[in-house]
């Protein structure tokens, strides 16, 4: 297992080193945007690996409340978080993008936009409510209120697609298909952030199981002190 | 007891308990009316705009106010240890919970009709559009607020700081049917376009939260 | 070359926001680690 720990983190070191030389210096620059249009190999990869670690969220959380797996639960803690970050990422770099492009940092009515910052709302609500909750029936509850979450996502979706039809903004580059080069930039710089999202979600992980252990060893130590 | 028995029974204690008491509804009453007077002096209501903002204004204040309503569902309950003495019943958890959040939605219904004249006095508003369409808005709109708002509230009672986490909870999800409410009353009042999309997507709000929340409130309830 | 700032920004921002995001995970586990070793003895 530390090995092949030790091998992932080389492989994501070395896959992230070459999607950044493709995407800064293989790929062709684009004609109209110039080189700005260079933070969509960041920024498009980690909007896809976001909704994956929420998508793993929502899956583990009904599998928890089925199976009742400790290991369920972890992961859907896990991967909501990692989410967030990955989230975090895509909302700080997508106005860095749209101010030279667009001239604004902020399109309020734009689809993607929106539903991505509200889906990141809703997943650090759900991480503040793992975090205040007592007892021991934290998972159920985080459970529960994860599959409200995901029920949620394709609703903001609709409301905002109907919003932006009426109220029409500025929209990402009008369509058109990818060059096919550009295209495989992006998908090696997806691959290389997926890696870097099992990392970090592996470390995370370990970091749960050795802190419920150590939570549990202090919770014996107490009562052994107190029996004395 | 039947589902219904024990809905109806749970839903005129609380609502005798309030007619008593007047706890909920004075304190949802002053915070709307606080809001009301607050928003007057922050915008200029005699404003042609005042009629496109006024549906978000609305909103906002029957959201907040809710939020006030709906800390006190199972607060109430908590005391005398009326929960676990309901859990340890044979009854279902369901018609608990139905009960609950009919109980709410009369509340914030009884708060929305003496808050709306004031809210018309304040604004100049006049509607536009079609104004029936604004009950079945308001009807469809409160029911996504209350159905939520008392299944978080049941949720929230597990945290430390239960007052906090309630609108923490339900704000973000509750995003698409608040856009609804105040994109509908907007239509309305505006006369410009359609509110019937809105209207659908209220339903369809309705419809999923109340089916999920009955299929996973027992989960809540026992959770303990 | 104005664009070229937007880009490295970009770029910046996305590598301190997964070098932070890595940095406090490798401190907690710090602290879950030396809890251990405390406990264990």
């Amino acid at each position: 297992m530390r090995r092949g720990f030790t091998l992932l983190a080389l492989a994501t070191a070395l896959l992230l080193s070459f999607a950044l030389y493709e995407a800064l210096i293989a790929a062709p620059t684009e004609q109209t945007m110039g080189d700005v249009q260079r933070i969509f190999y960041y920024h498009v990869p980690s909007a896809w690996t976001a909704f994956v670690l929420f998508l793993i969220n929502f899956v583990s959380s009904i599998v928890y409340l089925i199976r009742r797996n400790p290991k369920a639960d972890i992961l859907a803690l896990v991967s909501a978080e990692v989410g967030v970050v990955f989230c975090t990422v895509v909302i700080v770099t997508g106005p860095i993008w749209a101010r030279p492009v667009w001239g604004i940092w902020w399109a309020p009515g734009d689809i993607r936009l929106t539903t991505t910052l509200v889906l990141w709302l809703i997943y650090i609500s759900y991480l503040i409510l793992r975090r205040m909750s007592t007892g021991g029936r934290t998972p159920v509850i985080a459970a529960v209120v994860a599959i409200f979450g995901a029920l949620d996502v394709p609703l903001v979706y609709f409301s905002i697609w109907f919003f932006r039809t009426q109220h029409p903004s500025p929209v990402i580059g009008g369509g058109g298909s990818l060059d096919p080069r550009m295209a495989h930039v992006l998908l090696i710089n997806w691959a290389a952030f997926l890696c870097l999202a099992w990392l970090l979600s592996w470390v995370r992980y370990e970091l749960e199981v050795a802190k419920r252990r150590v939570d549990e060893a202090q919770a014996m130590e107490s009562l052994q002190e107190s029996s004395r | 007891m039947s589902f219904f028995a024990i809905t109806r029974a749970t839903l005129a204690k609380d609502i005798r308990l309030e007619w008593r008491s007047k706890d909920a509804i004075n304190a949802m009453l002053f915070f709307g009316l606080l809001v009301v007077v607050i928003f007057s002096f922050a915008f200029d209501p005699t404003a042609e705009e005042s009629r496109r903002i006024a549906g978000g204004l609305i909103w906002v204040a029957f959201l907040f106010a809710a939020v006030v309503a709906l800390n006190q569902t199972w607060a109430r309950e908590l005391r005398n240890q009326v929960l676990d003495a309901y859990r340890v019943s044979p009854a279902a958890a369901n018609p608990l919970f139905l009960a609950k959040a009919l109980g709410n939605f009369i509340f914030v219904c009884v708060l929305e009709a003496l808050m709306t004249p004031l809210f018309i006095a304040f604004y100049k508003l006049r509607a536009l559009g079609p104004a029936w369409e604004l009950a079945p808005i308001a009807l469809l709109g409160t029911w996504a607020l209350v159905i939520n708002g008392t299944f978080f509230a049941a949720i929230s009672l597990r945290t430390r700081s239960r007052e906090i986490m309630l609108p923490l909870l339900l704000f973000p999800i509750s995003i698409p049917a608040l856009l609804g409410m105040v994109n509908a009353t907007t239509a309305v009042l505006s006369g410009e376009e359609s509110a019937r999309f809105w209207i659908a997507l209220l339903l369809a709000y309705d419809v999923v939260f109340t089916t999920v929340s009955l299929l996973l409130f027992e989960l809540v309830l026992e959770a303990e | 070359m104005n664009s070229m700032h937007y880009l490295y920004a970009a770029y910046i921002a996305t590598w301190l926001i997964h070098g932070s995001y890595l940095t406090i995970l490798v401190r907690k586990y710090a602290r879950v680690r030396r809890e251990m070793e405390r406990l264990r003895k």
